[in-house]
């Protein structure tokens, strides 16, 4: 541990988003929002077949229909049916099958894309698919993991001959330890299936611009820098004549971190018909064809000395991937796999993970990827151990974590946590939380046999985030790097413009860089521009997801201010007649030091770089710093969550009674901002716990593919959260700050399940599964109670 | 999704939007709020030729009290009849059990009409007006009827309001000094029911004298408990309720969906009609 470095002035306050005003009162630019002469709109015709052969298509009759420009199935697409990247290769021998945007002879999942209209009207376009001639015969289709990968089963893609996409493995040593273990306890835990669920619907205009050979294309997505380069080499447009913009979008976690079949149809469209093509999807069709997130199997063995000391821990994942591999699905449980020990020390670990194919939509990264698998699976099995032992959960917890003074500690996974402070945090959360009494009343309700009885949730998380080293990401085969980029300009005037290579799409970016950056050059937030998510404005970057933006993206920042004031601090010194060294910068003023009356101001020195009259010699006008920043490491925010959860066991109904979050990540940049991600994270990881699951029938048919039937909570089914922080800043970030986006919801779903399990252990209730709605959990309660 | 194309008339008045219904033909469909046929169209499964907006016609918007009845026009919106002090006080299970519909937007827009209606079996109104026998008024080109909630819903989505008529009015008989009490289950707040219990008593001498219960969503229409109303004739205690409750699944043969199977939907009917007697009759 380090002592908190000073905070300078914008730094750490509660200011309200420069963003919102504009968001709140409908200014907003959203994709589906711009309208360009001539522009065609697109409508997809979608396989409602989970697998089978196109044994005709005829897209002709479309092109009669009023109002319909062309039509398109594969074969008339030819080269321009572009084909979906994946850029992550898990393994050497991964199988990685071709995903064309337009299935060309076989669909494999209900929502495959199989041919589309262009209308003059969205209306028409949609009309028009009624009239295409399609044949489908029916395939066997394959949806339960297991029994994809068992022997005969029909493969998802024939020529693969195989279900199984790969099979990794990280660690060993486990057996060794078990031998000695006095308890093993091996649970399996389902990791179900969820819709990433955004706001604003995925949406994509592509223009050529006119004169030029651009083609400029707006989307509704988290990755434009990424995105420009996947098109690049999808579509073979020369990357320089491909511009990016990702306009107001409202919401991803994760969903719009994607290179989707609709992208490449719209720019490859709009590039043969020479005009704007449009597409903005329906909620119908985002339930089918924005990518999925979680759905795995976990089969979790963990082995301790009767006395709670953990010895090791075995988990061996089957990981679907749905129907096809999209921009990192197969790394999504990669990116848990180094997490699953968590903050725990033991002497061993192994991890195998298999991924599988399956007649469904694809899975890919949803808020937290890979690290909510693995905190639910470490965070659920602590408690049954717990249980095992005879232990108070949270003493178990304790015995083993990592102490505070024991930090920079390599954890048995091998990642190397700079800084951390389990006891902190949870002496804290204790406080908030009033655990005595809690388990007080859980007695009290539990011997006098209450219909409602009382559950306590604990979660001593902790994740990896800040995507991420470039090396590591080299050494784990993923085909890019993690750095982030940012230029800082003081123009003529004063004012400052900041372009980062991060793309807010609902986190508050514009406020919070624009606080790190006035509290390094001294002017003020108003006065500074943050310019994002158009690879034409802000050519560098690499976008927001990962909880990375200012994990890696703000080192850039504050390098690119430092910089930038080292180069004016030349100017000014010119301007002063003194040497630089004699110069200091306090409030946005150079000063000669023991001499107030000798001040230069930032803007000033603008505006002489600006005119470049009287420059020193060697200096180049204008003032800019930037800098492209690699992260030294993976950020390791941490925190404990405690939840009071009431179970009404005469109908199943859990209900989350309190919730208290102390999280630590950091230094602040804007402890509003942070409160609000956590907020919002804890509701979506309580929706894991609670409410949310995508399930298919064993026809590969969605059987809940709409809002009114995927259930997700909204403010009056959530507590008033109670939030705390403890700050143990990092050591190896320069601002001390860790990343917060998708810590709520890492924390919240092993929390909330625990919660539920501790508040009928005493019925033998040892599991419940996810979403734990009224109907599983009361079955779960006859089930034990029969088998009393 | 995008619905298919219909043309589009407003009626000011029934006289018109009849006449509308009659020249629009057998794919002519009556728009209220809009709150469940929109998303129909949208979903694309139904595609009427002709929508015949009703939503602004003054004649059937009202709440009175006519022949010592509350009349609640069809037109009338959720937000209405929930706030209306008349309603409250004379039919207050249906202030009630409409305050759990959906959420404040949706109120706002749909209408008590609609829902009855659109008759969809998850509908939280329907069971209320069953359950205190409400009468609908019903007009057609050959003038008004007046059909008993007993035999208004006649199936998932169905009732006895032809394709060529427009619902006018629902009319509640007073139910001053009855206790009353709506128990919605449902997984999160502004979700439809799972099971729904509609229940109304009089009390007399710390006892229960008369009971009438409604369930919703436990069949394709909405279901009459007579059996626990005589049973709870005479129960002056949460043990009393508790019995005649256990009688609440007799003779249903509900279905099954993602919520809840045949099993817990049979014991949610139960536990819940207790709950609903116990709150409506303040038993202990
Ligand atoms: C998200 C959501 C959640 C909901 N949750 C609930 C809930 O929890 N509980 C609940 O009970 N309801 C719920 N509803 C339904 C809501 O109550 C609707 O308002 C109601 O079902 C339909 O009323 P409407 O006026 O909108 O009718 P519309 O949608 O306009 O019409 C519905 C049907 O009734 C017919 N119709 C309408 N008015 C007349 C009339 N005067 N004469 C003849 N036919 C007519 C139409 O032709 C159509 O067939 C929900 C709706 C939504 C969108």
């Amino acid at each position: 541990m380090t002592a908190t470095t000073e905070t300078p002035s914008a730094l750490g306050r509660p200011i309200k988003r420069k963003e919102d005003a504009r968001l709140l009162h409908g200014q907003t630019n959203w994709t589906d929002n711009i309208q360009l002469p001539g522009t065609v709109h697109m409508a997809i015709l979608r396989s409602p077949y989970a697998h089978a052969k196109i044994t005709k298509l005829d897209v002709s009759p479309a092109k009669n229909h009023a109002n319909v420009v062309n039509a398109f199935g594969a074969a008339e697409l030819g080269d321009l049916n572009g084909s979906i990247p994946c850029v992550w290769p898990v393994t050497d021998d991964i199988v990685m099958p071709a995903f064309p945007a337009l299935a060309p002879d076989t669909v494999r999942q209900v929502g495959d894309c199989v041919a589309v209209v262009l209308a003059t009207n969205p209306q028409s376009a949609v009309d028009a698919l009624e009239d295409i001639v399609v044949q489908y015969e029916p395939l066997p289709v394959v949806i339960d993991m297991e029994k994809a990968i068992a022997p005969g089963a029909t493969p998802v893609h024939a020529d693969a001959g195989t279900n199984v996409c790969y099979v990794y493995n990280l660690g060993g040593g486990y057996e060794e330890v078990k031998a000695k273990a006095d308890v093993v306890v091996k649970r399996r835990f389902i990791n179900q299936r969820l819709i990433p669920a955004f706001m604003e619907p995925r949406s994509v205009v592509a223009a050529p611009m006119g004169m030029s050979d651009e083609i400029t294309v707006w989307s509704a997505t988290q990755i434009p820098h990424v995105l420009r380069v996947l098109l690049a080499l999808v579509t073979g447009i020369p990357e320089n004549n491909l511009r990016v913009v990702a306009p107001d979008v409202g919401g991803g976690f994760g969903g719009k971190l994607q290179c989707y079949r609709e992208e490449v149809l719209v720019v490859n469209l709009a590039r043969k018909l020479g005009r704007p093509v449009k597409w903005t999807e329906t909620r119908s069709e985002d339930m089918l064809a924005t990518h999925h997130g979680r759905d795995q199997i976990q089969d979790i063995e963990i082995a301790a000395t009767k006395d709670g000391k953990l010895l090791g821990l075995n988990v061996e994942l089957i990981a679907n991937m749905g129907a096809y591999l999209q921009i990192i699905t197969p790394g999504i449980p990669l990116l848990g796999m180094f997490m699953y020990p968590a903050i725990y020390k033991m002497e061993a670990y192994n991890f195998k993970c298999t991924g599988v194919f399956t007649n469904t939509t694809p899975t890919d990264a949803y808020r937290g990827a890979g690290r909510p698998e693995a905190t639910y699976a470490i965070e659920r099995i602590i408690d049954e151990l717990a249980a095992e032992l005879g232990m108070d959960p949270l003493a178990l917890r304790e015995k083993n974590w990592i102490k505070h003074e024991e930090f920079p500690y390599t954890t048995v996974s091998g990642l190397t946590y700079d800084t951390g402070n389990y006891e902190a945090a949870t002496a804290k959360a204790l406080d908030l939380f009033g655990y005595d009494e809690l388990r007080a009343e859980q007695k009290r309700r539990r011997d006098s046999n209450e219909p409602v009885q009382l559950g306590i949730g604990i979660s001593t998380f902790t994740e990896m985030c800040g995507l991420a080293p470039s090396r590591t990401l080299g050494a784990l085969k993923y085909v890019a790097g993690g750095w982030e980029h940012c230029t800082i300009r003081v123009l003529p005037t004063g004012k400052v413009e900041l372009i980062t290579g991060t793309s807010p799409h609902g986190q508050g970016h514009e406020t919070a860089w624009s606080q790190i950056a006035s509290s390094i050059l001294g002017v003020p937030v108003e006065d500074i521009e943050v310019v994002h998510s158009d690879t034409g404005r802000a050519p560098y970057g690499m976008d927001t997801y990962g909880s990375r933006s200012l994990a890696v993206g703000g080192r850039a920042i504050k390098l690119a201010a430092e910089r930038l004031i080292e180069k004016a601090r030349v100017i000014a010194a010119h301007q002063l007649e003194c040497s630089p060294a004699d110069l200091e910068f306090v409030n946005g003023v150079f000063q000669v030091k023991g001499d107030a009356s000798k001040q230069q101001p930032l803007g000033a020195v603008a505006f002489e770089a600006f005119t470049a009259h009287n420059l020193p010699d060697g200096v180049e006008p204008t003032l800019q710093g930037e800098a492209t920043v690699d992260p030294d490491d993976f950020s390791y925010p941490h925190g404990t969550h405690l939840a009071a959860i009431e179970v009404d066991t005469e109908t199943g109904k859990v209900r989350v009674r309190t919730y208290v979050a102390v999280d630590d990540v950091g230094i602040q940049v804007n402890p509003m901002i942070v409160e609000g991600q956590v907020h919002g994270g804890l509701a979506q990881g309580i929706a894991q716990a609670l409410y949310e699951g995508a399930f298919y029938d064993e026809d590969g048919q969605p059987l809940n593919a709409t809002l009114s039937t995927y259930l997700i909570p909204a403010a009056p089914d959530l507590p008033s959260f109670i939030t705390g922080q403890t700050v143990t800043p990092s050591t190896t970030h320069p601002l001390g700050t860790k990343g917060v986006g998708e810590a709520g919801t890492i924390a919240s779903t092993p929390a909330i399940i625990n919660g539920v399990v501790d508040a009928l252990r005493h019925l033998g209730v040892t599991e419940v599964a996810m979403p734990a709605t009224p109907m599983t959990v009361w079955k779960t309660i006859q089930a034990a109670k029969g088998g009393k | 999704m995008i619905p298919a194309a219909f043309e589009y008339t407003k009626a000011t008045t029934v006289a018109e939007a009849l006449a509308a219904l009659q020249a629009g033909g057998e794919d002519a469909k009556v728009l209220g709020g809009g709150q469940s046929l929109l998303p129909v169209l949208r979903l694309r499964l139904n595609a009427p030729s002709v929508l015949v907006d009703c939503s602004g016609i003054d004649e059937i918007s009202g709440i009175r009290e006519e022949g010592g009845k509350v009349v609640i026009g069809a037109g009338a919106t959720h937000h209405a009849v929930m706030n209306n002090a008349l309603v409250k006080s004379s039919v207050p299970l249906l202030a009630q059990a409409t305050a759990t519909v959906a959420d404040p937007q949706i109120r706002h827009r749909g209408t008590c009409g609609g829902s009855m209606v659109h008759a969809d079996p998850r509908a939280d109104l329907p069971p209320v007006a069953l359950a205190l026998d409400a009468e609908f008024q019903i007009a057609g080109s050959g003038g008004q009827r007046t059909v008993k909630a007993a035999e208004f819903f006649q199936g998932p989505f169905e009732t006895s309001v032809g394709p060529d008529e427009i619902l006018v009015s629902v009319s509640f008989p007073k139910y001053d000094g009855w206790s009353t009490h709506y128990e919605k289950f449902n997984r999160t707040a502004q979700a439809w029911s799972i099971v729904g219990v509609a229940a109304a008593v009089r009390m007399d001498g710390g006892k229960i004298a008369e009971a009438r219960i409604g369930l919703t969503n436990v069949g394709g229409t909405p279901m009459r408990a007579s059996a626990i109303e005589q049973a709870l004739v005479g129960a002056s205690s949460l043990a009393d309720i508790e019995a005649a409750a256990a009688r609440a699944s007799d003779g249903l043969a509900p279905f099954a969906d993602d919520d809840a199977d045949e099993e817990f939907r049979l014991h949610l009917a139960r536990v819940l009609t207790k709950r609903a007697v116990a709150a409506a009759s303040g038993l202990k």
